[in-house]
């Protein structure tokens, strides 16, 4: 499970645009680089990250190689309640991890 | 640009008026003067929509310490109604490995229409950032980003 | 290109300056590495939830509190809150192995006494997470290594390193970093050198790494063969730094170009 990071606010206000960050612990190998040995490193990234409200996507991403290493995507959101939402990253080799919030409303 | 079997002296001065036309027209950053490959990612994403210069802006460092890790910020003027929103943001550029970036998926249910991330960037290039609209309608914004590199070279 | 760039700045410094004695910090303003970096990579290290390096923050935190299978978490002995001021009294004297010891170096023998877990060096993966938590514990104290008399000798040794020519490029870390400090290196902006935020989320890294790896990039930057690990080296050079910045703001951990 790679480490992630979850940026919200606690307890917004209903109706409320909302900022959320977030970031995951991943190297976004390109598939460009060479090791020491002059060997290339196959490619090993993210490519799609989902944010999920009580099971609807409210954001979407479509990630390739030039998104940086560790990779950080904030967006916004009207909050509709209160409720789970759902984090998921997919990538190559299999990669897929869902971290979920459990959002309080004010 | 192929030149006629001539004279010497008409084949130098043809030769010379295609150099300066081309120093002439080089810092202007409009679509036309994109990379082929370039052109063709935005013309297969804009799917037949023309691009019209406006309402997205792209918002990144003009001089960036490092291209490994690049923060933007894409922000379109919309007010995200039911009626009247952005439904993708997509991001190209024009001397990476790659001419895609990053792609958004928005709706109404994002409140406003805004998106931030950390990009990879190989050199001194061009960046576009386009906005397609619930009602089909595309709209751009391209921009010079330069490209400085650590001065030491890790070992 | 960057070669040729850096060569030529080796050869403008080369003939120009004379091995002068190092500037007394004391006496010159002394500014942070981030004051060097653009706005944007300033916000990047001042907001927690855009710093990279959060992720080993969080990790460390988390690695604190855990119990160790036959051991006892880090929590255990430590009280909660003396986290805060350990990054700021370190490098310190160890009087168990008689020599200087930096934090990283703590914190690793800590781990093998007192948890049976195997050394990682300053950038194993948990001695990093435990670095990044503890500097953030320190987050805004002024740096205070303590003026032990018994690590004046290896201050000198780092005081004498420092000002040592080094590598290919024949260079002393002095003529950038005291010298030089604020002009341009190929596209970059020479830095002062006090290390106040490390761990960093250096971006030439794509990762966090230590002081210690940052050190030996600078002697492969100048061409020079880096001392062997664990060399005494390093460490002169970490106490002399440490003294060299004593009283400044602790800001890790920080992010880097």
């Amino acid at each position: 499970m790679a480490r992630t990071l979850i940026h919200l606010p606690p307890e917004p206000k209903r109706g409320e645009v909302i900022d959320i960050q977030v970031t995951i612990a991943h190297p976004m190998e390109t598939g460009f680089r060479s090791n020491d040995q002059g060997v290339p490193v196959p490619r090993d990234i993210l490519t799609h990250f989902e944010c999920r409200f009580e099971g609807h996507t409210v954001f979407r991403a479509e990630l390739h190689p030039a998104i940086a290493a560790n990779p950080y995507i904030a967006f916004t959101w009207r909050v509709e309640g209160p409720g789970t939402l759902s984090f998921t990253w997919e990538g190559d080799k299999g990669f897929q991890q869902t971290e979920t919030v459990a959002l309080k409303v004010a | 640009m192929s030149a006629p079997v001539n004279a010497p002296t008409t084949r130098r001065r043809l030769l010379a008026a295609g150099g300066l036309l081309a120093l002439a027209v080089r810092p202007a950053a409009a679509q036309a003067l994109f990379e082929p490959e370039l052109r063709e990612a935005i013309a297969r994403w804009c799917n037949g929509a023309v691009p019209q210069t406006g309402r997205i802006t792209l918002d990144i460092a003009p001089l960036v310490e490092n291209g490994n890790a690049v923060p933007v910020t894409l922000r379109v003027a919309s007010p995200m109604t039911p009626a009247d929103h952005v439904r993708e943001i997509a991001v190209f550029n024009e001397r990476n490995p790659l001419r895609d970036v990053v792609r958004f998926h928005l709706g109404p249910a994002n409140g406003r229409a805004e998106a931030s991330t950390r990009i990879r960037l190989a050199t001194t290039q061009h960046l576009v950032a386009l906005a397609r609209m619930a009602d089909g309608s595309v709209w751009q914004h391209s921009l010079e980003v330069i490209v400085t590199l650590a001065a030491c070279i890790e070992g | 290109m960057k070669n040729l760039g850096s060569a030529l700045a080796a050869c403008v410094l080369a003939s120009t300056a004379t091995l002068a004695q190092a500037a007394d910090a004391a006496s010159t303003t002394r500014r942070s590495g981030a004051d060097f970096m653009s706005p944007a990579l300033q916000v990047l290290q001042t907001d927690a939830a855009q710093n990279p390096a959060q992720l080993w923050v969080q990790e460390g935190e988390a690695l604190w509190s855990r119990a160790v299978p036959g051991a006892k978490p880090c929590a255990d002995c430590h009280a909660d809150g003396s986290q805060r001021g350990m990054a700021a009294r370190h490098p310190a004297w160890d009087e168990r192995r008689g020599r200087p010891v930096t934090l990283a170096e703590r914190i690793d023998q800590c781990r093998q006494r007192h948890q049976q877990q195997p050394p990682q060096g300053p950038d194993g993966p948990e001695l990093l997470a435990l670095a990044a938590y503890l500097a953030e514990a320190s987050r805004g104290l002024p740096w205070a290594p303590p003026a032990d008399p018994r690590l004046q000798p290896w201050q000198q040794r780092g005081e004498r390193l420092w000002q040592q020519r080094l590598g290919q490029l024949n260079l002393a870390c002095t003529q950038c970093h005291d010298q030089h400090a604020g002009a341009k290196l190929g596209g970059a902006t020479i830095p002062q050198a006090h290390p106040t935020g490390y761990p960093s989320y250096r971006l030439e890294w794509q990762t966090l790494g230590s002081l210690p790896r940052r050190l030996r990039g600078c002697l492969v930057g100048v061409r020079a063969e880096p001392f062997a690990p664990g060399a005494d080296e390093w460490l002169a050079l970490e106490v002399f730094l440490a003294q060299r910045a004593a009283g400044m703001v602790l800001e890790g951990p920080a992010v880097r170009p």
